[in-house]
Formats: structure tokens, C-alpha cells, sequence
């Protein structure tokens, strides 16, 4: 009973602040409901015994990419009551789109039929095992990393490209920079930079 | 009768057993405060507060009556709801990870398998108190504060991870309570060795503390992120802030000095109890945290930036690398399950 309750909990409150991350006028109260919706997912994931997805998804969403997100969006210098001011004019167009995208996904989720035999097959390659007996992290990583370790390669290496990609699009080279070089500072002789002078009086150093 | 002994009796218990943890940890950081001036007093040959009390042990209890009695002051151009929440957020997530920290065998208060991610999602999430603090208070000096803050502790982050990691590689386990246990005979600051320093330095960084207090930065941007605070809420920042550390302390003594386990096992030093070695280590840990604070200097900011992504990243990574390279060569890896 207290696992309904719990459950009704985290996803009433996930359900209001999705919703709110779309309603809220300011783009800083988006950011924090979508984290409030992160956080809530996780509960959720935490109820069915899925600890380490759980953990995963606040380290990851919550920890890194959503602090980012706060970083750009409070940067942002932008007058956003002016932006809200076209809401009217470019519903009709945002509902048309909004409607094409519903119908399309009801007409394919409607009709998905998967077969049985094919069903069966998924069954038996990827077995849930029992939570009692195995923990999470373990069985994630004799799925992971026996069945699937070439995909997941694969799918660190795409990762890879695409951060190099983003290095790569953003770097610019600009001249007259001054940069710290600590290996020139550190090797840096006393030779090389103290000269020392016996100035004679009253004649000063030429 | 089945409502209260299944639900209001276990829920009781809880509460008693969190007050039983929250209530110490708190006594510890007021005690934190006044150490922190008495150790530093003593490096630079200096009395310290001991007008209040016998040798200045009443002084946390009057800082507390002094900040709690002072006036709340909310600036006009904040935002009031982020303003108020930031403080209390930064409080709370000092205090909730306390709960997976294992005090001695079989003491802990929920002692979950993947204990270690837990402590790091929590740690991770300590920076959001700092950037919407900066934000709301729509203060230029601390929005800068709450930059630097935000760009320092997701960068320092990474090479925490990083040496999580290689201790879980010489576990194999996430619960706390296991890596514990697998450092007896061994604690793993020894075999280990860069991988503590490096999470040390790395934990200085994450809580803000000197020398990479940019964040405060007293001389540069007034206090940072909490220059527009008082009150109370300063005072939730402020106790947040040294719960951080004895947290980082906590994490350390935990994951390389072997937790509860006293350092060899036998007669004289297994006469103490768990507990009371944990302590004395996250002692020994705060120590060093305020010994850091005065001999160093503040970084640099670019300084800073460079040490995180140029100096620990790579270097833990290639730890991590020669660690499971170490274990597999050597058939040491560990067999769980």
C-alpha cells in the first residue's frame, strides 16, 4: 500500500512538473522543474528495484547535463515576455504540426503488432533475472558487456566522433593571446634572467 | 492494529535512527567551526576565541544565537522563491547522504548496493545550491561566484569519478559497507596512494574550500555566491558548507583509509570501537582540510582549470587503466556473485 502511495506520489509530482517545464514563464524555473521531473523518474525507477538506473540517471541528467543546461539558460540575455508576445499568432501552425505528429504516432503505435514467435525469441536472449538473487549493477554488466559489448563500443565511439565534431566546430585559433607555458617558466635559468651590474656612482646604468 | 506495527512503528524508528545520525553531524560541524579558528589560530600564533566558555567551547552556540536573531534581509530584485530554497537545498543535500555512510559493521542506516553512486549523485548535486543562490540573488558579484562555482565542481567531478572507480575495480562491489570490509589487512590509500591524493585535492575543490575557494573568493567578489545572505540563510550555507566537508572527510576515510577498521588487528588497537576510529579518521582528514587553509595561497582561476582537465583527468585515467591492467596480469580480480 505505502509502494501505491509512494508511486502516486512521484508520479503525480512528475506529471505537474513536466507540465510546468513547458507552462513556466521563466526559462530558469523550466530548467529547475525539469530537474525536479528528473529526480522523480529516478524515485520511480527506485521503486521497481532499478537502484543503479536510478543513481545513473542523476549522475548523468541531473549532475552534469541539466547543470549545463542552468548555465546556458542563466547566461541568456533575452526579453522573454517579448517572445511570449507571438503565442497567438503561431498556435494555429504549432496545433497543425502538434496534430500531424499525434495521428502519425497513434496510427503506428495502433497497429504495432509484434509476433509471438519473435517475442518469445526476445524472451529467451535477454532474461530478466531475478533482483533477489543478482544485483542490478551485475546483471546490467553480464548483459552489457558479454552480449552486447561490440554495440556498446560502437556507440561510445559515435559519442567520441561527435565530441570531437563539437572541439573541432567551436576551436578558433586567436592571435596575440598570451598563454602560461609552466614547462618555459619552471626551466627558466637564473642566467637567462637576472643580469647583474656594478654601476659605478653617479653615472647610472647606459 | 496491522497499520500501526507496519507502518507507524518502522516510520517512528526511522526517524529516531536519522535523528541519531543528523544530531551528531550537526554537533560535529558546529565543533568544525570552532576548530577550524583554534587550529588556525595556533598556525599563526594566535589565541583563538576562549572568551566564551571554558577555552572557547561555548563560541558555535553563540555564532548560532547571533545569526538566527539577526534581521532576514531578501533583495528587492531577487527571486524570492529560488532565493529562500537555495540555502535550505544546500543544507539538506549535506545532511542526506549520511545516510549510506557505514559506521560500523552492520551499522548503517540504509545500506543500499549501489551505496558509492549514491554518495557521488548526491555530491554531484551539491552545485545547484550554489548556482541558484547566484542567480536569484541577481547580484553581479554573485553570479560570477556561481559560475565559477558550477565550471569548478563539474570539472573536478570527473577525476572524483574517476577514482571511484578504480577502488570499485579492487572491490567489486558498490556497497560501502563491502568496501570497507575489502581493505582489511590493506587500506587502500597504500596501494593506492595517487589515487587519495588526488581525491583529496579533488574534494578540496568540490567543497569549495582553499585553495580553490574561487566560488568566495572574499578578496575578488565579496563572498560569491552568498554575498546578498544573512541571517539564517547564511547560516544554512554556512552549515551546509562545513557538513560538505565533514562528508568529504566521511567519503575519504570510507573509500581509502579503511572506515570503521582499526589500522592493525590486533590487541590494543581493536580495543576502541568501530565507531570511534571512523571518527578519529574523519577527524584526521578535517585536519588536513584546515591545515590546507593555512599555508595555501588561492589559485588562480586558469590555474585551477588547467590542474582539473589537464593534470588529474588524464593522470587518474591512466591510473584506472594500470590499476585493471594490474588486477587482470596479476589475477587479482575480485569475485563477487
Amino acid at each position: 500500500m505505502i509502494q501505491a502511495l509512494v508511486f502516486y506520489l512521484f508520479s503525480a509530482v512528475l506529471v505537474a512538473s513536466a507540465v510546468m517545464v513547458i507552462a513556466a514563464r521563466n526559462p530558469v524555473h523550466s530548467v529547475l522543474f525539469l530537474i525536479l521531473a528528473f529526480f522523480n523518474a529516478a524515485g520511480l525507477f527506485v521503486l521497481m528495484g532499478a537502484e543503479f538506473l536510478a543513481m545513473i540517471l542523476v549522475i548523468v541528467y541531473v549532475g552534469a547535463v541539466a547543470v549545463l543546461f542552468l548555465f546556458v539558460v542563466m547566461m541568456l540575455d533575452i526579453n522573454f515576455l517579448a517572445m511570449r508576445e507571438g503565442f497567438i499568432r503561431y498556435l494555429p501552425i504549432g496545433a497543425l504540426v502538434g496534430l500531424i505528429l499525434l495521428a502519425e504516432l497513434a496510427l503506428a503505435v495502433g497497429v504495432w503488432t509484434v509476433a509471438p514467435a519473435a517475442l518469445e525469441a526476445a524472451r529467451q536472449v535477454a532474461a530478466t533475472p531475478d533482483p533477489n538473487t543478482i544485483s542490478n549493477t551485475l546483471a546490467l554488466g553480464r548483459i552489457l558487456y558479454t552480449d552486447y559489448v561490440y554495440v556498446f563500443q560502437a556507440s561510445g565511439l559515435v559519442l567520441l566522433v561527435a565530441m570531437i565534431g563539437a572541439i573541432v566546430l567551436t576551436l578558433r585559433e586567436r592571435e596575440g593571446v598570451r598563454r602560461q607555458v609552466i614547462a618555459r617558466q619552471v626551466g627558466r635559468r637564473r642566467e637567462e634572467s637576472i643580469a647583474v651590474v656594478k654601476v659605478p656612482p653617479r653615472q647610472g646604468v647606459s | 492494529m496491522n497499520f500501526w506495527t507496519n507502518i507507524v512503528w518502522p516510520l517512528v524508528i526511522t526517524v529516531l535512527l536519522i535523528l541519531a545520525i543528523v544530531v551528531p553531524v550537526l554537533i560535529g560541524v558546529a565543533y568544525l567551526t570552532l576548530a577550524e579558528r583554534k587550529v588556525m589560530a595556533a598556525m599563526q600564533l594566535r589565541v583563538g576565541p576562549n572568551l566564551v566558555g571554558p577555552f572557547g567551547l561555548l563560541q558555535p552556540f553563540a555564532d548560532a544565537v547571533k545569526l538566527m536573531f539577526k534581521e532576514t534581509v531578501i533583495p528587492s530584485g531577487a527571486n524570492r522563491v529560488v532565493f529562500v530554497a537555495a540555502p535550505m537545498l544546500t543544507f539538506m543535500l549535506s545532511l542526506v547522504a549520511w545516510a549510506v555512510i557505514p559506521f560500523d559493521a552492520g551499522l548503517v542506516l540504509a545500506d543500499i548496493n549501489v551505496g558509492i553512486l549514491y554518495l557521488f549523485a548526491i555530491s554531484s548535486l551539491g552545485v545547484y545550491g550554489i548556482i541558484m543562490a547566484g542567480w536569484a540573488s541577481n547580484s553581479k558579484y554573485a553570479f560570477l561566484g556561481a559560475l565559477r562555482s558550477a565550471a569548478q565542481m563539474v570539472s573536478y567531478e570527473v577525476s572524483i569519478g574517476f577514482v571511484m572507480i578504480t577502488v570499485l575495480l579492487c572491490v567489486g562491489s558498490l556497497n560501502l559497507s563491502d568496501i570497507v570490509l575489502a581493505q582489511q589487512g590493506l587500506w587502500f590509500c597504500l596501494p593506492l596512494f595517487p589515487m587519495f591524493i588526488i581525491f583529496f585535492i579533488s574534494g578540496l575543490a568540490e567543497t569549495n574550500r582553499t585553495p580553490f575557494d574561487l566560488p568566495e573568493g572574499e578578496s575578488e567578489l565579496v563572498a560569491g555566491f552568498f554575498v546578498e545572505y544573512s541571517s539564517i540563510s547564511f547560516a544554512l550555507f554556512f552549515l551546509g558548507e562545513y557538513g560538505n566537508m565533514i562528508l568529504m572527510s566521511a567519503m575519504t576515510s570510507v573509500l581509502f583509509l579503511g572506515g570503521w577498521l582499526p589500522p592493525f588487528d590486533m590487541a590494543p588497537f581493536t580495543w576502541l570501537p568501530g565507531p570511534v576510529w571512523f571518527a578519529l579518521k574523519i577527524a584526521a582528514c578535517l585536519f588536513v582540510f584546515l591545515w590546507v587553509r593555512a599555508t595555501m595561497p588561492r589559485y588562480r582561476y586558469d590555474q585551477l582549470m588547467r590542474l582539473g582537465w589537464k593534470v588529474f583527468l588524464p593522470f587518474s585515467l591512466i591510473w584506472l587503466v594500470l590499476t585493471a591492467g594490474a588486477l587482470v596480469a596479476f589475477g587479482w580480480v575480485p569475485r563477487t556473485a
